[in-house]
């Protein structure tokens, strides 16, 4: 008998893509400068884990799914506005930093207990998804750990496409030149790092968010602070590159001329 | 220097491929001539394997050979890694960042009680260890970083280094076994058919198509089938690899016309690959994003595109070519053509 899948969805904010981001030097190592400013959006990796988790929810009707994120609690409260129409959810929610600076293993131990804390989640059951890496860290580790501290062992990362058939997982993942790993395994406990996968971004559904709101703001309250030191952890330098280049603008010319000019290009040693 | 663990996998035809031959000379540069530096490969035919890196002077061999190895499975993977490293006793292990390690290394980091870094782009000794580099928010910032955990488990971007090309000898390697069971199966890898290869990590030349290539041309109609063609030729005569803006791979998902030479695999940008190629063509992309964040690692950098004000080009490419980019690549293709 299919009871569904408890489906943790692992994921936090990050800058909008197209902003502009500048380092400095805070009390608790690098940051980002006006951080508590920036426009942010959930992680877009994360984005893809979360519909994929709607997606198969929505396939058995019997699964639950919980996002669960680290961010200061002010910023999840606007994030929620923007991601609470796409999907159904309960959000489980601490209060900390969501900088990419923070420690993976450090992550890693919160998301791990955060999960194991979550009432009604059964562990047999439980698909612990999240982004095959965060835009912010871009590390690609904190979800296997998090994994490792649950106890699961049947990981997959870089996925793209997830089926169920009779109770075993489908799987394929991301692997060199282009390919696709396909792997079975028997069933949950499973850990899944999501790429872009294979669904469009769900449009806004003013009903799911109506519903959805009305555990996002208990859940918000009940926050529970966490913080994420590593002092093992150094950083000397973190620095944007300046890579401004002085490009040659060719214009009005023949396109037999800057067809040769690129073939020329294409075939020169670099 | 600290003791220093190389590990590495075979592929499914036992061999070690270049990102495993990169990691070597990383690993190398911590331990020169291989003082202080154990080796260590797992996988099908491994233990051939491991003699084809004799020649990098490690003190140390170690081989993990099971039938349970041969797969790529996070479970035996890392199973392995510990293994190797409980047996090692290293306290700095450097691994290839391949899709298998990329997976299994930071789980074995956890496992073994160490931390674990990825994407690493140059790794120096120091006087109280290793400083490493590596980026953040999606190759926007740049960062030196130490760590005083051990071990301290680094995977090696691709393309970083250059890959180690010294010769094969024969070592005396020691067997580690393995205690590894999974409930996965690996049932195959489904691979593109050999004339539809669109993405080759070896390849010179990146060939970056924006959405432009779907819009109305000057004649007000779409031309999509002749600029795939035109895609797909170009990719053939010049052996280059294709990457897409965000925008051109959604459009497949959204229901409108589509080039079929895309999949997200090809996307570049905050959400895809930043690939590493020592030259990139732009055609018809007016975004920012692919070029600040996907062309981080392109060196050499072209770009056609109709708007000579277009943002992004302006001090991010060498050379914008202010041109009809279907006639450019039609033309291109044709001097390409062997005669």
């Amino acid at each position: 008998m299919n009871q569904g899948f408890h489906i943790a969805v692992c994921g936090s904010l990050v800058p909008d893509p197209l902003q502009t981001l500048e380092p400095i030097a805070g009390p608790q190592g690098p940051a980002l400068k006006n951080e508590m400013m920036l426009p942010a959006v959930l992680d877009p990796w994360a984005s893809h884990a979360l519909y994929e988790a709607a997606h198969l929810a929505r396939q058995d009707g019997e699964s639950r799914i919980w996002l669960v994120s680290i961010g200061p609690r002010a910023r999840l409260q606007q994030l929620m506005m923007s991601i609470a129409q796409k999907a159904v959810f309960e959000l489980v929610a601490c209060d900390g930093p969501a900088g990419g600076f923070t420690d993976a293993a450090e992550v890693a131990r919160v998301l791990a207990d955060t999960v194991a804390a979550i009432p009604e989640l059964d562990p047999q059951r439980l698909l612990l998804f999240g982004g095959c890496a965060s835009a912010s860290r871009d590390a690609g580790a904190t979800l296997q750990m998090t994994g490792e501290r649950l106890g699961i062992t049947e990981q997959f990362l870089n996925v793209d496409e997830l089926t169920v058939q009779e109770g075993v997982l489908r799987i394929k993942e991301r692997i060199e030149g282009g390919r696709y790993l396909v792997s079975a395994c028997d069933g949950p406990p499973a850990v899944v790092g999501w790429a872009t996968g294979m669904l469009p971004e769900p449009p806004n559904n003013p009903q799911i968010g109506m519903q959805n709101m009305r555990s996002i703001m208990p859940a918000l309250q009940r926050a529970k602070s966490v913080t994420l030191e590593a002092p093992e952890l150094t950083f000397e330098s973190v620095t944007v590159p300046q890579q401004r280049r002085d490009t040659r603008i060719v214009k009005d010319t023949p396109t037999d001329e800057i067809a040769a000019e690129l073939v020329q290009w294409l075939r020169e040693d670099s | 220097m600290e003791e220093i663990l190389y590990i590495a996998h075979t592929d499914t035809g036992g061999n070690l491929g270049r990102q495993a031959r990169e990691a070597l000379n990383a690993a190398l540069v911590l331990a020169p001539e291989g003082k202080g530096l154990a080796v260590a490969v797992f996988g099908r035919g491994a233990a051939a394997a491991l003699q084809t890196l004799g020649g990098c002077g490690a003190g140390r061999y170690l081989v993990a050979e099971a039938a349970e190895l041969e797969d790529s499975r996070y479970a035996t993977d890392v199973a392995a890694i510990a293994a190797l490293v409980d047996a090692s006793g290293a306290a700095i292990v450097v691994g290839p960042g391949t899709a298998r390690f990329r997976r299994s290394f930071p789980g074995a980091a956890q496992r073994c009680g160490g931390r674990v870094d990825t994407q690493v782009t140059a790794m120096e000794p120091a006087a109280d260890g290793l400083r490493i580099q590596r980026w953040y928010y999606r190759q926007r910032m740049v960062a030196t970083l130490a760590r005083a955990s051990r071990p301290w488990l680094v995977l090696t971007a691709s393309g970083a280094f250059a890959p180690w090309s010294g010769t094969a000898a024969a070592v005396d390697a020691r067997p580690v076994a393995v205690e590894a069971a999974s409930r996965t199966r690996v049932l195959g890898v489904e691979t593109p058919e050999a004339d539809s290869q669109t993405i080759r990590p070896e390849a010179d030349v990146l060939l970056v198509a924006g959405a432009g290539w779907t819009k109305k041309q000057a004649d007000g109609q779409t031309h999509a089938a002749q600029a795939e063609q035109l895609i797909r030729e170009f990719l053939e005569r010049a052996q280059a690899s294709l990457g897409s803006s965000k925008s051109l791979v959604d459009l497949s998902s959204e229901g409108e016309e589509v080039l079929s030479v895309f999949s997200h695999l090809n996307q570049v940008g905050q959400t895809g690959m930043a690939p590493r190629h020592s030259k990139g063509l732009a055609t018809c992309c007016h975004g920012e994003e692919p070029h600040t964040v996907g062309w981080r690692f392109i060196n050499e950098r072209r770009a056609i595109n109709l708007d000579p004000n277009c943002g992004w080009a302006q001090g991010k490419a060498d050379v914008l070519y202010v041109a009809d980019a279907f006639e450019v690549l039609a033309r291109v293709n044709a001097l390409l053509t062997p005669e």
